[in-house]
């Protein structure tokens, strides 16, 4: 149905690719907007810049709305630029539900690097796209890293599994907090504590921050505790104090890494550069210890598998429409004329026909192309 | 892939450009430019020449509205438009302004290549009508 071509590049598409490696700014926006919009040929695009890409740090920064995530990476591209780096900047907003409009207001808060391209900003909203968020904005940080950003930023609110996805595609996660954001089980819940390498106190000069670093603190300490704990109750097989061990305990302690909680002062730019630097060390600690491999390896292995998952449901999709579109099959369902396990195994029926005759050997031009 | 379904939008910057602090205007556009389903990027206010185009040609925007109320669109305006021609952005970008313009002006803007200026009481329709009609087209 594809055909072999999935990931060809047409002529004005390689060209654009060039253009955006020789350092065109209106090429990145354009590619950036062609991955937002899949486009046809968007594949091809993304697929000839992935040898390119790997040179920058992503660090992705998240954080409840209005704790001053926008503000705070207005001042770390500054500081980034500073010391010579080049930055990319992906901003997701969520857009409405009903009519697929969006605000994007983060560019407000980009108020440190005026007329500086060396910052490229991007704001995305998310259009409802059911996992195609996180997709489309790995694609864009592609699109940055290939372009030569040394330091790409993802920012968004950190608000359900969406934008979790989203911020997992980077590298180092900071998760922003603000004093007197509520007690220590708010921290607890939808898996905020588990994504952060490090925790940023920011206003870090309103009432209660201390309190909030301690708590902080406590949590990130008790995060450890469980994982501790684990490993001793393996370890509680063997012998206790065997020479093996020591080697052991040692891989442990330099393999994982300790979240840092940092505090800063975004609006003055207060506790930018030492995070900063911990961001550093973070990714020297991924560096050294392989974990980057593994970090990425892991990273690929989600994006074949939604890719795979997308492409499959397209398939399904078009099979629904080739059975008389999902109105009429419902309408038969409704009038008990069948069931609805029975009209997904007609649909699915040809498609994993098709794979099993694959599996048996059969030659399909297609399938040696497929990604 | 073409089963993959394209998830085009209109992609709007809403521009406050020079010394001018009223933006209730722009507030009021930037909203029924949502709720008509585009995606809106608001540059915030007081934004030199040289941000709006930065501006514009990071977003990759469709639509380029500016907001001035403070008269000094003579100035402005044509050097957003020359920012745009630098990086190859003004062909495929549909330059509005809104706010208050004298006639005399408005010709010599449109002529610069302004595609349409919008007075105060325009209907909110007859701007989006206006860009649903006159979206670039985009390769």
């Amino acid at each position: 149905m594809d055909g072999p071509d999935a990931t060809a590049l047409g002529d004005d598409d390689a060209e654009l690719v060039g253009d955006l490696l020789d350092g065109s700014h209106r090429a990145l926006a354009r590619v950036i907007t062609r991955i937002e919009n899949r486009t046809a040929g968007y594949r091809g695009i993304v697929a000839a810049l992935h040898e390119h890409t790997g040179g920058a740090d992503v660090i992705g920064i998240t954080g409840a709305p209005g704790a001053g995530k926008s503000t705070l990476v207005d001042k770390l591209a500054s500081a980034y630029r500073d010391r010579g780096d080049t930055v990319g900047v992906v901003a997701v907003d969520p857009s409405s539900p009903y009519t697929g409009g969006a605000v994007l207001g983060d560019r407000i808060r980009m108020a440190s690097n005026v007329g500086d391209m060396d910052v490229f900003f991007r704001s995305m909203s998310a259009r409802g796209q059911l996992g195609g968020l996180s997709m489309a904005t790995a694609d864009a940080v592609k699109a940055l890293d290939a372009f030569g950003k040394d330091a790409i930023i993802i920012e968004t609110v950190g608000a359900g599994q969406n934008e979790v996805d989203v911020v997992r595609t980077a590298d180092t996660v900071a998760v922003l907090v603000q004093p007197g954001s509520g007690d220590d089980v708010q921290t607890l819940k939808a898996g905020i504590l588990e994504i952060g390498d490090v925790f940023v106190v920011n206003k870090a000069d309103m009432d209660g921050a201390e309190r909030t670093l301690a708590e902080l603190e406590e949590m990130v300490h008790r995060r450890e505790g469980p994982t501790k704990g684990l490993d001793g109750g393996h370890h509680g097989f063997e012998v206790p104090d065997h020479p093996d061990d020591e080697s052991d305990g040692d891989a442990d302690g330099s393999a994982e890494w300790s979240p840092e909680v940092c505090r800063t002062v975004a609006n003055t730019g207060e506790g930018v550069d030492s995070l900063i630097e911990t961001f550093d060390a973070h990714a020297t600690h991924l560096r050294e210890s392989g974990a980057i491999e593994a970090t990425k390896q892991r990273r690929y292995a989600e994006e074949i598998r939604t890719l795979v998952r997308s492409d499959v449901g397209a398939l399904a999709t078009a099979e629904i429409e080739r059975h008389g579109g999902i109105e009429a099959l419902a309408a038969s369902v409704r009038r008990r004329e069948t069931d609805p396990y029975s009209v997904a195994a007609e649909i699915v029926g040809p498609i994993a026909e098709c794979v099993e005759a694959d599996a048996d050997g059969a030659e399909r031009p297609e399938s040696a192309t497929e990604r | 892939m073409s089963a993959e379904q394209e998830t085009q939008a209109v992609r709007c910057l809403v521009a406050k450009v020079g010394l001018d602090g009223h933006d209730r205007g722009a507030h009021v556009i930037a909203r029924a430019f949502r709720d008509a389903g585009f995606e809106v990027v608001y540059s915030g206010l007081h934004r030199a020449p040289d941000e709006i185009v930065q501006a514009a040609v990071q977003e990759d925007v469709d639509v380029l509205g500016i907001s001035i109320l403070s008269g000094a669109h003579n100035t402005l305006v044509p050097k957003v438009i020359e920012g745009l021609k630098e990086y190859d952005a003004f062909e495929d970008t549909l330059v509005l302004v809104g706010g208050i313009i004298p006639d005399d002006d408005e010709t010599e803007l449109k002529k610069l290549g302004v595609a349409e200026v919008f007075g105060p009481g325009t209907p909110m329709e007859e701007t989006i009508e206006f860009i649903r009609n006159n979206l670039p087209e985009r390769a």
